[in-house]
């Protein structure tokens, strides 16, 4: 016997309010683009949308959808960093630094020390980690808030991270040097562990997927089943009545800064040593793998198994702006549809209310 | 001109861009509302600003394109922070992620207009940027120098600032609804209206600050990259600045010098000869907010009930 009917519990009512915001922020996009140009309107929405199946042979679609899935990766870790610190009552606006430190210490392991791929993902753990303590020591010592830290520390990580891969660029470059080019890089790789094959072959498909998820799933059975979870979340919910209840909450903030920190750094490194993107030393503004996590963490409902599908979501939508029609219209498209969907999450206890409400009054 | 008569036009060419904002999330924090969408409000003012200089043309007098485009931005900032205004005060939402969205909406929404027109009028240019070289002249009024009208503005938004909160009856209800709601409704106030009040302030001081951004040392401007930040620092401004008018200007010339450094620091001998990579005076302003913060914001005022949403209901 279920206690209660399935349209009212919460997990139900949480993935309907984020298909409203879905539904919403499509539509609003749609509207966007008819207003830019109404003949390719439904066209352009069908690509972003569509995203791989834009591609008519099935081989290249398998091959572009492991694509957007090597992408998803890392974004379903920056959305992972977020939901946890979130769930500390945190808002870890610095994971977008924390990224670029991840990235920055992982190519620095490969190009400076020329570690193996194991030696250069714990790198980008350990850099990840020390750069989310910073925010966390100076909420908690000196009572800075941690959003306004997090953004002084994401600029200040994209200019040390140009400033020290520029080193291993060649002259005349922007880009550090591919991975696979080169013999001795390459054993910093990550391993595909087979699944290349189940995608047409695409090389950068592999590990990086399975860490991913494993994380989430992780990081589900620490909130809801460990002590450590129920310690975190009521330093959340009242920092004092955690403090009174012998919870010690300053090394909770601190703690939970640095493992978001180190969740974001190991995601940055999932991308860029399976080599699928370079770091360009000339790049004026912060990844926005960082600030797209913040949406799929809302998108997800603040759930690490909702995460995944979310964070897929917006990864393929993402992709998907990139097939747009470029003469009429631009990719940027898709981060505003993204961000328009960020800003209804912000609704989604309202929506949830009103869901309740209609339920309550038939 | 020499360099430090020019470091000193960029210190209080930006100093007037973090007095002008952070004086907006005074206004909208001492009404109760925290305003973390500066920055996207920042980028929709400064759109509609530099809109208003492409579609004026050259051949505008110089006083209608100043009148036209601080309204304009003025307008865009307002109505963007109305995005804010129902979310947080309406709705009850999340302060931290609204703000949050609409930094991203504003980014986001700012280069898909511009990169739209852009493409409308040649098919080939699908740059997010804007020029606006006779346009920007207006605002200056001393020919080389790069003075300009937005110093005075800032120094008498600063001016009326102070005197509307500490001395009049609007400024002193709208701290009452920071401090205390629920005390301030029951004498009459009403808690909605005056919220309402400091967001739209706060979304028109910033819309202002926006176009007086990407009008410092420029002339045109790359919708892609936002605003840098600056949003951000306005409200460090702001903290550091104690939530007081008086107290922000003078921690906006602070933050300015090293923004101003960090544009202007190889035209100095000494600088340059210390060989330091650009990067280190990039992020200069950045560290520089960050140590002050550290040291600051241990007995911070801040305004005691920003960031509740205010429910009549709740005691």
């Amino acid at each position: 016997m279920k206690d209660k009917k399935f349209f009212e519990r919460e997990g139900v009512q949480s993935v309907i309010a984020s298909i409203i915001c879905i539904l919403i922020g499509l539509l609003l996009g749609f509207i966007a683009l008819l207003i830019i140009n109404p003949k390719g309107a439904p066209q352009a929405m069908f690509r972003i949308i569509g995203n791989f199946f834009k591609w008519n042979r099935g081989d290249l679609k398998l091959e572009n959808f492991g694509i957007t899935l090597v992408k998803t990766a890392p974004l379903l870790m920056c959305s992972l960093s977020i939901l946890f610190c979130y769930k500390v009552g945190l808002f870890n606006i610095g994971v977008a630094g924390q990224y670029v430190v991840g990235a920055c210490a992982a190519l620095v392991g490969v190009f400076g020390f020329n570690l193996n791929w194991i030696g250069c993902v714990l790198l980008a753990c350990v850099a990840g980690m020390i750069y989310g303590i910073i925010p966390g020591l100076l909420k908690t010592f000196c009572n800075v808030n941690e959003v306004i830290s997090g953004i002084m520390l994401n600029w200040i990580s994209l200019y040390s991270a140009n400033m020290i891969l520029g080193k291993y660029v060649a002259t005349g470059a922007k880009d550090t040097p591919e991975l696979h080019s080169t013999v001795e890089y390459q054993k910093a790789l990550l391993p595909n562990i087979g699944l290349n094959n189940l995608f047409n072959g695409n090389k950068y498909v592999g590990l990086g997927l399975v860490i991913a998820i494993v994380f989430a799933v992780a990081i589900w059975i620490i909130m809801s089943k460990t002590k450590l979870g129920f310690e975190l979340k009521a330093t959340g919910y009242n920092k004092n009545a955690a403090k009174y209840a012998g919870m010690a909450e300053k090394r909770n903030i601190i703690l939970t800064l640095g493992l978001g920190g180190l969740i974001a750094g190991l995601g940055a490194s999932l991308l860029f040593l399976t080599d699928f993107t370079q770091w360009d030393i000339n790049q004026t503004s912060v990844p926005a793998m960082g600030f797209n996590g913040i949406a799929a963490a809302f998108l997800g409902g603040l759930h690490p198994i909702g995460a995944i599908f979310s964070s897929y979501f917006i990864q393929h939508i993402t992709d998907g702006g990139s097939y747009v029609d470029l003469s009429m219209y631009t990719s940027q498209i898709s981060d505003m549809i993204s961000s328009i969907i960020i800003y209804l999450c912000s609704f989604t206890g309202l929506i949830r209310y009103l869901l309740k409400r209609r339920k309550g009054g038939v | 001109m020499n360099m430090f008569e020019i470091l000193m036009q960029y210190t209080l060419l930006f100093a007037a861009v973090l007095s002008l904002v952070a004086l907006g999330g005074c206004f909208s924090e001492h009404s109760g509302v925290v305003n973390l969408g500066l920055e996207g409000i920042m980028v929709i003012g400064a759109l509609g600003g530099a809109l208003t200089f492409k579609y004026l043309g050259t051949n505008t007098s110089l006083f209608v394109i100043v009148i036209m485009v601080l309204l304009v931005s003025i307008l865009s900032g307002v109505l963007f922070s109305c995005l804010l205004g129902i979310a947080a005060i309406k709705l009850k939402a999340d302060q931290t992620l609204v703000g949050i969205a609409m930094n991203m909406l504003g980014t986001a929404a700012a280069t898909v207009i511009v990169k739209s027109i852009n493409l409308a009028e040649d098919p080939t240019n699908p740059s997010s940027e804007i020029t606006y070289i006779s346009g920007k002249k207006a605002f200056t009024f001393i020919d080389g120098y790069e003075f300009n009208w937005f110093m005075i503005i800032a120094v008498i938004a600063l001016i009326a600032g102070y005197i509307v909160l500490y001395k009049t009856r609007f400024g002193l209800r709208l701290m009452a609804c920071g401090e205390h709601p629920q005390a301030a409704d029951s004498v009459g106030i009403n808690v909605y209206k005056m919220r309402w009040a400091g967001v739209l302030i706060s979304g028109a001081l910033g819309g202002i600050g926006g176009i007086c951004y990407i009008t410092a040392g420029v002339s045109s401007w790359k919708f892609e990259v936002g605003v840098a930040g600056f949003g951000f620092l306005a409200l460090a401004v702001m903290i550091f600045g104690q939530w007081k008018p008086q107290r922000i200007a003078i921690a906006a010339l602070l933050f300015g010098f090293f923004k101003a450094l960090s544009n202007v620091y190889s035209g100095f001998d000494f600088l340059k000869n210390l060989n330091m990579p650009s990067q280190v005076y990039n992020m200069m302003p950045y560290i520089i907010c960050l140590i002050i913060l550290a040291f600051t914001s241990r007995h911070s005022r801040a305004p005691k009930a920003e960031g509740i949403p205010y429910d009549k209901g709740m005691r």
